[in-house]
């Protein structure tokens, strides 16, 4: 195919318009029905889990209750009661977790890309982080576990599982920002130095808001992943029916970690509960990608 | 990049600030003059001390710990507790580290390091193991056509280490005479999780029924195959005809199965709150003191007519002494409201009720926390 | 047919540096450079600003950071492993059996648990990744642009699903429907070894199928969202010199998006293997464990790494049988390398574009 592209001499030829052969026309065809049908097949289970979590969620959260109160105090077969715990503790070990993890991230996707080049630290580094995408949260939780409590012999707390979920959401970052970073043309680089405008200011006012919406996407994927692991929650700061406002002590609650917690419970409002929690933090993580993608539009270089 | 950062976190802070501006409230008492309140003022607790205690450990007890912290609630308002049903291993892990209160176990604590590291966490006082909760375990099963069967522990042994693998196996029809039995095989579920009801499973088959594949957490019958946790094994045996395991009374119940008669050589016993209450009338304590470790063979081995042999007992494992004064206190009064008020909710909730001399027991040791 | 001349040109962050041969003054008009006084423009030593050391100190030390972290949990997962192995009774790599239960007669084998992680990590991949190019070229090239961005939307939301709603579904949804087509494949295909009936109870759907199933789906978004980025910034140039050049809507992809995204494309799949590799609580939900080992066959149940480690670690209370596990979680660790490093020179490889 590509020697039609590259042969000078078709091109030359006076026919300004000539009827595409058969054969292309039968594979852009094929590739065309291929992507669409990609897409359709993928649109089926996407749909349908979806479709589980709301029809089976949406009723639960409708309650007012269920936004400010706790499970305090409630018989495991008594309905109603709240996810306000579970919701501020995924709140706040996501946030605390991007707090940490975003900046090392970045930074360390931008060494990768711009500082690192074939050195011997970039290479370990590209070694290190492959290895931590596929650690499971159990093994980052027990790490955390032994380092935190077992060795530092400090309490269990909101802190600690947000350390353990830095393991889990830097790979995704670093991966993701040092794909978005490669991609951004050195041209612009090129033209920013030439400039005389320092290499740091180059990255930092050039390469990452060229990168910003893709970056962003990482973020979010990397945040969604974390605010979904129960794991780190439960071998961390473990599960409080009640509210915990403090970080830095005692049990508190996580939405993934109230939906493990009411499989113990084998009534009808366990499972209410499991798939009300399960749609609280779809809304939760939607209404932080709708952030993202405004944050997106609003910082992305103007093309005109 | 500075910026964009700030303009980030700001938003973020923005949006949960929105959300957790409505204050949350932990308040879910009943509006209505409901049950458990009326009874609260009968019992002689002594409240105060720490009002959030921490406890973690098996998730076999969790639901009756929601009844507890209920009832708990009612007599001493504005406490609360917090119960993480990881398991008994995390939670006697826990507890020995001194990152909760008191832990939840389906067995006692092991002589030797586990007793050491506990006498360690409460400053040189050795720990208590002290059996709070009841849980019977059903033999639950799905066989369509039959809705009473009866098994005996050696029976059960056979079924669940693969050498009777038809439902109508002449061991089994020995068993229940006139029932009709269908010519489908036994499809054994077990759990794939390391669990104390396992554990608690094999070591009744090993002490009535002759099983010689060991104990343990995890299953060692070599035949079937394991989902995960109490809801996966009683959801799977729900959706496959021809199913048995063995799960908590409740999930049986939640999940519709049936659950077998266990005849230990006087008669089919019929599992119901009573037949296991008396199962724990008959318990033998082997701990000394108030150290109230059961000798759980004096339970399993148990031959007595009418009675349920088939129990999983939960301790909560607890310092003698060695509690800062406002932990030991809220401590005591919890231990006490849940062996007596809380336990009214138990049998809603699958467990067996504590009968009465063994609440006494239980009750005295908890006082005699320092 | 789509006609090649009607290419959508939305301007994209990125396009202006795709102009190329043209002087950098034009370009410093479009990118936004703000003036930059505190940048003097000096002739000597340009190389040493304190911003620039600061900067290049910062991101440096971020890539320590990580080196020493993963080096510690590394060294933990060793020390914690290591004693275990030495009590081990039977061969770690190759025995299939797996006690852990008397701490003094350790019997561990990987073997299974390597084999049954593989298969369903492959599963998910094979599965995801077609679908995966398909959804993100779909999205960047094909769909009309208020049917992308919407569907894009949805794909995201997918990504903020929780394991263990995957678990559920897959357990109480998927399994079930899937029951007729494993029965079929096994009932008509099962002379292939890996349509063979497996060791578990094919009705209840806790096979290497379904979970490998789920698994893609679970994947999908992160492959999808993050092939999307970088197709989106395919050079404009390009695409519109392959449309001048008379390419059809294929070409166009296959001899500019392609190639361009190929890298990123690769790079997110492997981040969807890590999580397909390390998944945890879903597979822990819906994969039957078998008493019989894994058999090749895609409805054979088993246990993978983390699924094992999972399924145990509530009950570790002795330091050496969890230090069994622990050495399973080693395994993964490397074997999670393994997969990265064929990954990357596959890509480093086929390095055509640049």
């Amino acid at each position: 195919m590509s020697t039609n592209l590259a042969d000078p001499q078709r091109l030359a030829t006076p026919p300004t318009f000539q009827k595409v052969s058969t054969s292309r026309q039968i594979k852009n065809g094929l590739a065309t029905a291929l992507v669409w049908g990609a897409f359709l097949i993928a649109i089926i289970p996407l749909v349908w889990v979806l479709y589980t979590v709301i029809q089976r969620g949406f009723p639960v959260i409708l309650d007012g209750d269920w936004w400010q109160k706790s499970m305090s105090g409630l018989l495991s077969k008594q309905q109603g009661g709240g996810a306000y715990h579970a919701i501020y503790g995924t709140l706040v070990q996501g946030l605390i977790c991007a707090l940490i993890s975003v900046p090392i991230g970045i930074m360390t996707a931008i060494y990768l890309v711009e500082y690192g080049g074939r050195s011997k630290l970039a290479k370990a580094t590209t070694f290190m982080v492959d290895i931590l995408t596929g650690v499971p949260s159990i093994v980052a939780a027990l790490f955390v576990y032994t380092v935190w409590i077992t060795t530092f012999g400090l309490s269990r707390s909101a802190l600690a599982v947000s350390l353990a979920l830095v393991l889990l959401m830097v790979p995704v970052i670093v991966r993701t920002t040092e794909e978005m970073l490669k991609i951004v043309p050195d041209e612009l680089r090129e033209a920013s130095y030439a400039l005389g405008i320092p290499k740091w200011k180059t990255i930092a006012k050039i390469v990452i808001p060229t990168a910003l919406s893709g970056i962003l996407t990482g973020i979010m994927l990397a945040l969604a992943r974390v605010m979904g692991e129960t794991a780190p929650v439960l071998v961390l700061a473990a599960y409080a029916p009640f509210i915990n406002y403090n970080l830095f002590d005692g049990p508190m609650a996580s939405l993934p970690l109230m939906m493990v917690n009411e499989r113990n419970n084998p009534t009808a409002a366990g499972f209410d509960r499991i798939w009300g929690a399960a749609i609280t933090l779809v809304v939760l993580i939607t209404l932080f990608n709708l952030l993202a993608t405004v944050i997106s539009r609003a910082l992305a270089p103007k093309t005109k | 990049m500075k910026i964009q950062r700030h303009g980030a976190v700001l938003g973020l802070v923005a949006a949960s600030a929105l959300l957790l501006g409505a204050c949350g409230s932990d308040n879910n008492a009943p509006t209505g003059g409901n049950n458990t309140a009326s009874n609260a003022a009968s019992v002689p607790v002594e409240c105060g001390g720490k009002t959030k205690l921490n406890a973690e450990g098996s998730s076999a007890q969790k639901n009756a710990v929601d009844a507890f912290v209920q009832a708990y609630q009612a007599a001493c308002p504005g406490v609360d507790l917090a119960y993480n049903p990881s398991g008994s291993g995390a939670g006697v892990k826990n507890f020995n580290a001194g990152q909760v209160d008191f832990g939840g176990s389906d067995s006692a604590l092991k002589e030797g390091a586990e007793t050491e590291a506990a006498a360690k966490r409460c400053q040189t006082n050795p720990a208590w193991n002290l059996p709070l909760v009841f849980g019977p375990v059903a033999v639950g099963y799905k066989v369509s056509g039959v809705d009473s069967l009866v098994l005996d522990a050696k029976t059960t042994a056979a079924i669940f280490s693969g050498t009777v693998k038809k439902w109508n196996d002449p061991a089994i029809k020995a068993l229940n005479g006139s029932a009709t039995l269908p010519d489908k095989d036994i499809a054994v579920i077990y759990r794939s999780d390391e669990s104390g009801t396992t554990d608690n499973f094999q070591k009744y088959l090993k002490v009535a029924g002759g099983w010689t594949k060991g104990d343990g957490k995890q299953f060692k019958g070599g035949v079937g195959e394991g989902k995960e946790k109490s809801a996966g094994v009683a959801q799977a045996v729900g959706s496959i005809d021809g199913a048995i395991t063995y799960v908590e009374w409740s999930f049986a119940q939640d999940n519709k199965l049936s659950v077998a008669k266990i005849d230990s050589g006087a008669g089919a016993v019929e599992l119901t709150a009573e037949s296991a209450g008396k199962a724990i009338d008959g318990a033998k304590i082997k701990g000394q003191g108030n150290d109230l470790v059961l000798d759980l063979d004096s339970i399993y081995g148990s031959k007595a007519a009418g009675s349920y042999p088939l129990l999983l007992a939960t301790y909560e494992i607890v310092c003698s002494k060695g509690y800062d004064a406002d932990t030991a206190k809220a401590v005591k009064a919890f231990l006490t409201v849940a062996a007596t008020t809380g336990q009214a909710q138990l049998a809603d909730a699958g467990y067996v009720p504590l009968p009465k001399a063994f609440q006494d027991k239980l009750l005295a040791a908890v006082k005699a926390i320092a | 047919m789509n006609d090649p001349v009607v290419a959508k040109r939305p301007a994209r962050p990125g396009d202006t540096g795709a102009e190329r041969g043209v002087a950098a003054a034009p370009h410093a008009s479009e990118a936004p450079i703000p003036p930059t006084p505190e940048a003097p423009v000096t002739t000597k030593a340009p190389h040493v600003r304190p911003g620039d050391r600061i900067f290049r100190g910062l991101a440096t030390g971020s890539g320590v950071f990580i080196v020493v972290l993963i080096g510690a949990i590394g060294l933990f997962l060793i020390l914690q492993a290591i004693p275990s192995l030495g009590l081990d009774n039977v061969n770690f790599l190759t025995s299939r059996e797996w006690n852990t239960t008397d701490p003094t007669n350790l019997r561990f084998g990987i073997l299974d648990l390597t084999l049954v992680t593989v298969v369903v990590a492959l599963v998910a991949l094979l599965i995801a990744m077609p679908i995966a190019l398909g959804i993100a070229l779909f999205l960047t090239q094909y769909a009309p642009r208020n049917l992308a961005r919407p569907f894009a939307y949805v794909i995201d939301l997918l990504a903020a699903v929780p394991s263990i709603v995957f678990g559920l579904w897959g357990l109480f949804v998927l399994g079930p429907v899937l029951f007729p087509l494993s029965e079929w494949l096994i009932g008509n295909l099962g002379w292939i070894p890996i349509f063979a009936k497996g060791n578990v109870n094919v009705q209840l759907g806790g096979t290497i199928f379904t979970a490998g199933i789920v698994v893609a789906v679970m994947i999908l978004p992160i492959i999808t969202a993050v092939s999307r980025e970088v197709f989106e910034r395919t050079p404009t140039m390009h695409v519109e010199g392959a449309i001048a050049l008379g390419a059809t809507k294929w070409e166009v992809v296959r001899t500019t998006v392609l190639p361009f995204g190929k890298a990123g494309y690769v790079s997110a799949s492997m981040l969807g293997l890590g999580r397909a590799l390390g998944e945890t609580i879903a597979v822990a939900i819906i994969l039957s464990t078998a008493t019989a080992s894994f058999g090749w066959s895609l409805f054979d149940g088993g246990s993978t790494f983390a699924s094992k480690i999972a399924l145990a670690a509530p009950e570790f209370n002795d330091a050496r049988s969890a230090g069994a596990y622990i050495a399973a979680g080693l395994v993964l660790f490397v074997l999670t390398f393994v997969v990265n490093a064929i990954a990357r020179s596959i890509v480093a490889g086929h390095k055509e574009y640049e």
